[in-house]
């Protein structure tokens, strides 16, 4: 920690040894700023999905709905045998049969408000929810197979498995696309690094005349470029979470409830941002140092 | 200034760690040449503390080589270069550098960091050492030493050329090197002022350093064999020899 902080304080005298390059430097900046400017949003895209993809699979992976068929005269008899198979499963907590207010509600997005459930050949939804322990689906299934003719147990799976795996998938673009990112920061500030230390020959030349070791030439440039890629990423990721806020807050799945952004401890991530630019730009300009010292020997 | 003289005496004369009779820069048998032409070959040299050498030889002979040899910023192509006892050719860069805090250097283009006052560029060796504390005991007196004081603060693109020579040796023995080498230290600057350099280099030879200067201008070796017992080095068809009856 106390050569981090050192680090960070400098040796004034041996920072002044090599001159500020205007355009150099801006150029950093700038380029730290718009990485981390993107990398802000390539980690709420990140963050969210997988916040989606544990929301599906909490909640979804919790309930299941039984279908019972659209027959109106058999409906009720088969809705007490259903209800009664449920109440006697071990694992079920609750089976709650679906009221006309809810169904309608379900079907208002395609048939609107009004429409008279009650005298449309509708199936008759069950909403299950099990204990912590859970239930034997296939020993379910048979039993409803037997006693429900027609009835069908719907644990979500058929379309809950496939927007997992697109969310997953969306999360995982957002760590490629934050990869590629530090990777193109890296390679920039190699580049910056690379031309600084070619317009400074001389003044590596004269500290080495005068008994300078490539540590102290490297730390001159490599401290210079660390702290501001930390500054261009620190301004990148304030610009970016100001435009963030700006964003209409919606519900982005549809099922729960998961705005686009950051939330408790994921505001960690914009704090890191700067540091993991200086990281990056830290390694960067000292392999660059180093490479160019060593070539220029 | 007598009594500059003295300090100076005090603070730069006393720090030489290399015994009495010890070589500092030995080459033996060394050759070196550019783009597969030899340059010289065979040459041997040996720097005891203490001693005067000069190395005339005509323009292109590879005086300038020679001297970068001995300070490490060659290695030689064939024969051992040994500095202070230690055979120099496999030596890391950072070896190189603590050697070279031993020996400083005058080029006759001295090359400063121009965005720094001459005093900061004095005392830059004392910096990348993280010395600094010496340096602020020793800058002023090494600037009232080559006559500087007014011209501390300014930068190195603002003084004249015989003003730049004098930065540059204090700067080349702020570190009270064991071994200063000059190469054509007067070669920009007038008879007066090269007069002047060349007593500054005879009084830190008296404070026991060794002295190796570089030049073509025999007038100048001959016009300080009084005030110092110098040996004087020729450089020509890539072999080193001891000056004859010209000087």
């Amino acid at each position: 920690m106390n050569r981090v902080w050192a680090f960070i304080m400098g040796d004034p005298l041996a920072d002044r040894a090599v001159p500020p390059t205007g355009i150099l430097a801006r150029l950093t900046i700038f380029v730290a700023a718009a990485m981390a400017f993107l990398a802000i949003f390539a980690l709420v895209l990140s963050l969210t999905a997988g916040r989606v993809a544990s929301n599906w699979a909490d909640d979804l992976a919790q309930s299941a709905t039984l279908r019972l068929p659209a027959d109106l005269d058999q409906t009720n008899e088969a809705l007490r045998a259903a209800v009664n198979v449920l109440q006697t499963t071990t694992g079920v907590a609750s089976a709650r049969v679906l009221e006309p207010d809810e169904q309608r509600a379900l079907l208002a997005p395609w048939f609107g408000p009004d429409m008279p459930v009650e005298e449309l050949p509708i199936p008759q939804l069950i909403s299950i929810l099990p204990d912590e322990d859970g239930y034997d689906i296939a020993g379910l299934r048979a039993r409803l197979q037997a006693e429900v003719p027609g009835a069908v147990l719907d644990d979500h799976g058929a379309w809950r498995e496939p927007l997992l795996d697109a969310a997953n998938r969306l999360r995982l673009l957002g760590w490629a696309i934050l990869a590629i990112i530090g990777a193109v920061m890296a390679a920039m500030i190699t580049t910056a690094a690379h031309a600084s230390l070619a317009a400074n020959a001389q003044v590596i030349r004269v500290l080495r005349l005068v008994g300078a070791r490539d540590v102290y030439i490297a730390g001159a440039f490599v401290r210079r470029f660390t702290l501001r890629a930390a500054l261009g990423a620190a301004i990148g990721a304030v610009l970016a979470i100001g435009l963030l806020q700006l964003l209409p807050q919606v519900d982005v799945t549809g099922v729960t409830e998961t705005p686009f952004g950051f939330h408790g401890i994921e505001w960690l991530w914009v704090l890191a941002i700067p540091a993991v630019a200086a990281i990056v730009a830290f390694v960067a300009t000292r392999r660059a140092a180093f490479r160019r010292l060593r070539e220029q020997t | 200034m007598r009594a500059v003289v003295i300090e100076s005496r005090r603070r730069f004369g006393h720090y030489s760690s290399v015994s009495k009779g010890k070589i500092v820069i030995e080459l033996d048998n060394v050759s070196y040449g550019y783009g597969g032409t030899p340059l010289f070959s065979g040459v041997s040299l040996k720097l005891v503390p203490g001693s005067f050498h000069f190395l005339t030889g005509p323009s292109g002979a590879g005086k300038t080589t020679l001297l970068r040899l001995c300070y490490a910023d060659l290695r030689a192509h064939a024969g051992q270069v040994r500095l202070f006892g230690q055979d120099a050719a496999h030596w890391s860069r950072d070896e190189v550098a603590l050697a070279r805090r031993r020996i400083g250097v005058v080029h006759q283009d001295c090359q400063f960091l121009d965005h720094l006052s001459i005093a900061e560029n004095i005392a830059l060796p004392l910096t990348v050492a993280n010395r600094l504390t010496e340096a602020q005991n020793n800058l002023a007196e090494l600037l009232s030493w080559v006559s500087l004081v007014p011209q501390a603060g300014q930068f190195p693109p603002e003084l004249s050329g015989g003003e730049r020579q004098r930065a540059a040796l204090a700067r080349a023995v702020i570190m009270s090197p064991d071994v200063v080498i000059a190469d054509e230290p007067t070669g920009n600057v007038d008879w007066e002022m090269s007069q002047r350099l060349l007593a500054l280099l005879v009084e830190l030879n008296r404070m026991g350093k060794t002295i190796l200067i570089a030049t073509h201008d025999l007038a100048m070796i001959r016009s300080m064999k009084a005030d110092v017992n110098a040996r004087v080095l020729r450089l020509k068809g890539g072999q080193l020899m001891q000056a004859g009856a010209e000087l």
